[in-house]
């Protein structure tokens, strides 16, 4: 492997958590809007610190040094120097955006995006001069005397071109150094430099590092043996060693915590300035001028990991997959147990009596089990937490309730959901809309909701379950709800239904689904859902599920989405059409009945009707769509199996059911093409081929197949 | 089936002098309706009896429709249908060529129903003819050209051209 691809995979996985650094950063600062705690307050800070050493190691310097003076003013107020206003937390949370805007033209390879930078750092200068009073619980401050004053608009603006966190510990001396009239010129350093006896097994070198500080300016290496043990309980693979360095030269401070870039993590690291006016050599002189700053780095690599869960997040562009540890340990647990069931099995064929057939059953059971385990446990792979869909909620709700002048509750519950990473990205943009529409239309003013006798808070509720096969994500507020009246008359002014049309509440709802249906000037002033409501139901189509609408008009709404855990594998009902075998996703079948002529009436001659209770469903010959040849084209030979898609109904011809089991999905676009009613293959236990249904396309083609006939006859 | 590799030696009989001769390729060559024709071997990736094969609707006839191929889900052309030959029976000897091509996602995995394989040759480029004009029931889009072999005559097909215009050709007018 090439350096440069080595790098890029580097760059991948910085980015990756910078993203997710970003995602902690945003949600803890949601969370500190309920009160400051300082563990959430260490956790944004570590994720700030991460992302500003990872950008000024890969020379992002302008996503650096920004992070930096965010930093700042999150370190100050982790060390309670600062009490968190909502105004500073506003500007942080911009922050947050802005460096992700910054990260994502650094990942596009392109310049880096400075108009949000350049216009936020007014607001972050303004915020870090503002002087606040330190939190009472101050206990922080006093373990670091050095960071006494409050930072000076100088190092807000200091440019952290170190990318080391040291560089940023030793801004505040340096800019007190610099304001005290009796320093001289800076003459050089004196670094003490311990590391952990660990040193080696990082991969850090300390000659190397001594040779690059070389590169600086003359140094003087003084050696401390106190730590070295006698010969005997020397220990090779541990560093025993440390050293005080002097370096000779006015060297800026970053530089140098650049050469200890690597090693700051695994070493207690010390920088005193010697200032050559007052005294050359006295180390007792800089110590009155600026304290000496021991960087005792608390938080070690696990900075990383500082963001709460691992995530294949972003945008989902990335095909990679975090998996948990113990995920894949199950894994092969399961696989040793399957080898073993193979080996039990193999014996069989080798020396066969009679009376194994007992003991072959028994390993046959084993076999099973351990597939079903095995294909669960593979599963479980892919399966993530709807948290990772929901966290961008409070984000979500905080901005546009302030935007649109509400009071909204968000509640969440449900987010250790689990269900396939596939599902999990494309459910991410209709649960947006969805509460963006129930925020924008479904929740009342406060003025509005309390002459309504509510409180003036709305409560938003997502909430996720697994029900069955399906997992369940319900979007639900208490705000107008859906106004029927409104919809009924826009949908007959719009021709939509008949102007006599007696539709069930469910129909009516089913109405802001139709595309077209709620452009601006709809039903948006009361209440009405609406903008883009098709594409919401197309997308949650084509994952294979289900939207429904509950609503009571001046209580609230609920919308209810039904998901398939997984889009690998399909509850499927086998049918047979003549020779030909097919699956349906069980989801999509309603029932199945058994009709009778009676039921049957004919349209213009051609579209056959089935009466299905109080509904007339268009009739689908599945052997005509498909050019199959069937068992009987009587209808009261076949079975009619009712489908439902995209809230329409129809009944389709079969010969017969066969088993409901679940099928593996396999692609037919992979080595073929896309086919008109068809959602792909799947293998059955004798190895042939069976072709899985596409239940809404099937409705579509035999509508448009009927339209142009219609349109032939006429 | 007489499927074993033959030695590079096969294309002395053709006109092309050797030491002229540009770099040689090998071809696997099958019948098709009594005609020996070739493909690139490079494209072949197996060659596997007849197997079930499970109809795909709304395809043109040539397109038998999809097998499993070691859990993918493979498409089968018969290219004696395709090519509107006469006689189209299944015997012992009919053989399924799975072959691959580029496709609009990576690479495309397709079985071609041909009546037998029949050899490997190897063949110098300067020893292909462009093919005539006129090459009766095969497109001559499809085919690269011909090569003289031990006085018979092997058609070359652009098996690429060939695989992917059927699958996504015109299987709307067949529908």
């Amino acid at each position: 492997m090439s350096i440069d691809l080595e790098m890029e995979e580097i760059l991948k996985l910085f980015f990756e958590e910078s993203f997710e650094g970003l995602d902690a950063m945003e949600s803890g600062l949601l969370t500190l809007e309920d009160g400051a705690d300082r563990e959430t307050i260490n956790t944004i800070f570590r994720a700030a610190h991460s992302i500003k050493g990872g950008a000024g190691t890969f020379g992002f310097m302008e996503i650096s040094e920004f992070t930096h003076s965010v930093e700042t003013l999150l370190d100050e107020m982790r060390n309670g120097m600062r009490t968190v206003t909502p105004d500073a937390l506003q500007v942080l949370l911009q922050s947050v955006d802005v460096i992700r805007e910054m990260i994502q033209s650094a990942q596009a390879k392109q310049p880096i995006v400075m108009i949000g930078a350049n216009a936020l750092s007014g607001e972050l200068a303004r915020v870090l001069a503002q002087k606040s009073p330190p939190a009472p619980a101050a206990t922080a401050a006093a373990a670091e005397p050095a960071r006494g004053a409050v930072a000076s608009p100088g190092s807000a603006s200091a440019p952290a071109s170190g990318p080391a966190p040291v560089a940023a510990a030793a801004q505040t001396p340096r800019s007190e150094s610099t304001a005290s009239p009796a320093a001289g010129p800076l003459q050089g350093w004196v670094i003490v430099f311990t590391p952990d006896t660990t040193l080696f097994k990082t991969c850090n070198d300390p000659l190397r590092i001594l040779a690059e500080l070389q590169n600086l300016g003359r140094v003087e290496a003084v050696a401390h043996v106190e730590r070295l043990p006698a010969l005997a309980d020397l220990d090779p693979t541990l560093c025993h060693l440390g050293w005080t360095l002097t370096l000779h030269g006015a060297v800026e401070q970053p530089r140098i915590a650049e050469v200890f870039d690597w090693v700051d993590a695994s070493a207690k690291i010390s920088y005193e300035p010697i200032y050559g006016a007052v005294s050359a050599a006295g180390t007792d002189t800089p110590q009155m001028v600026a304290a000496p700053v021991a960087v005792p780095r608390a938080a070690t690599p696990s900075d990383l990991q500082a963001s709460p869960a691992p995530a294949a997040k972003t945008s989902g562009e990335s095909g990679s997959l975090r998996v948990a540890t113990e995920k894949v340990d199950a894994l092969i647990n399961l696989v040793g147990e399957l080898v073993i069931t193979q080996s039990m099995l193999g014996r069989f064929a080798e020396k066969y009596e009679p009376g194994d057939l007992e003991s072959l059953r028994r390993s046959l059971t084993q076999l099973t089990r351990n597939t079903r385990e095995l294909q669960e446990s593979v599963m479980q792979i892919r399966m993530l937490p709807i948290g990772f869909s929901f966290n961008r909620f409070p984000r979500l709700v905080h901005d546009l309730s302030r935007k649109l002048g509400k009071k909204v509750e968000l509640k969440l519950t449900g987010e250790n959901t689990e269900l396939d990473k596939t599902v999990l990205e494309k459910i991410g943009d209709p649960l947006v809309h969805l509460v963006r529409n129930a925020l924008d239309h479904g929740m009342e003013a406060p003025e509005i909701r309390l002459a309504a006798g509510k409180s003036d808070t709305g409560t938003l509720e997502l909430n996720a379950y697994h029900e069955g096969g399906s997992i369940i994500i319900e979007v639900k507020d208490d705000g107008a709800g859906l106004n029927k009246q409104r919809i009924l008359a826009k949908a007959k002014e719009r021709g939509l239904i008949e102007a006599d049309a007696n539709l069930s509440d469910e129909h009516i709802y089913n109405l802001i689904f139709v595309a077209g249906f709620s452009t601006a000037d709809t039903v948006s002033d009361v209440s009405g859902r609406g903008v883009g409501m098709d594409v919401v139901r197309r997308n949650i189509n084509d994952l294979g599920g289900h939207v429904q609408i509950f609503s009571e008009q001046g209580k609230g709404s609920m919308i209810r989405i039904r998901l398939p855990l997984t889009l690998a594998i399909l509850e499927g009902q086998v049918l047979r059409v003549g020779k030909e075998i097919y699956v349906a996703s069980l989801v999509s079948i309603i029932e199945t009945v058994q009709s009778t002529r009676d039921n049957l009436s004919c349209v213009a001659g051609r579209t056959e009707l089935f009466r299905h209770r109080t509904d007339y469903l268009p009739v689908i010959r599945l052997h005509d769509l498909f050019g199959i040849e069937p068992d009987s084209r009587d209808i009261e030979h076949g079975l009619l199996v009712v489908l439902e898609a995209d809230g329409r109904r129809v009944a389709m011809l079969v010969d017969e059911l066969l088993a409901q089991q679940q099928v593996v999905i396999k692609s037919l676009e992979t080595n073929f093409k896309q086919v008109p009613g068809l959602a792909g293959a799947t293998i059955h236990g004798d190895g042939t081929v069976a072709l899985i249904l596409d239940v809404p396309g099937l409705i579509r083609t035999f509508l448009e197949r009927q339209s142009t006939q219609i349109g032939r006859a006429a | 089936m007489n499927t074993a590799q033959l030695t590079g030696g096969k294309s002395d009989g053709t006109a092309a002098p050797r030491p002229a001769a540009g770099p040689t390729h090998q071809y696997l060559s099958f019948f098709l309706g009594g005609e020996e024709y070739a493909t690139d071997i490079l494209r072949v990736q197996e060659i596997k009896g007849w197997d079930t094969v499970t109809r795909v609707p709304y395809s043109p006839s040539y397109i038998l429709g999809v097998i499993n191929l070691r859990g993918a889900i493979v498409p089968v052309i018969d290219l004696r249908v395709r090519f509107a030959l006469e006689n189209a029976a299944f015997d012992s000897a009919t053989v399924i060529i799975v072959v691959h091509v580029a496709g609009t996602r990576g690479e495309r995995v397709v079985g071609i129903v041909v009546d037998a394989v029949s050899d490997v040759y190897s063949v110098s480029e300067d020893s292909i003819r462009p093919p005539p004009d006129v090459m009766g029931s095969v497109d001559h889009m499809f085919v690269t050209g011909l090569a003289r072999l031990e006085e018979k005559l092997v058609i070359i097909l652009d098996i690429e051209r060939l695989v992917t215009s059927s699958i996504l050709g015109d299987a709307k007018a067949a529908a």
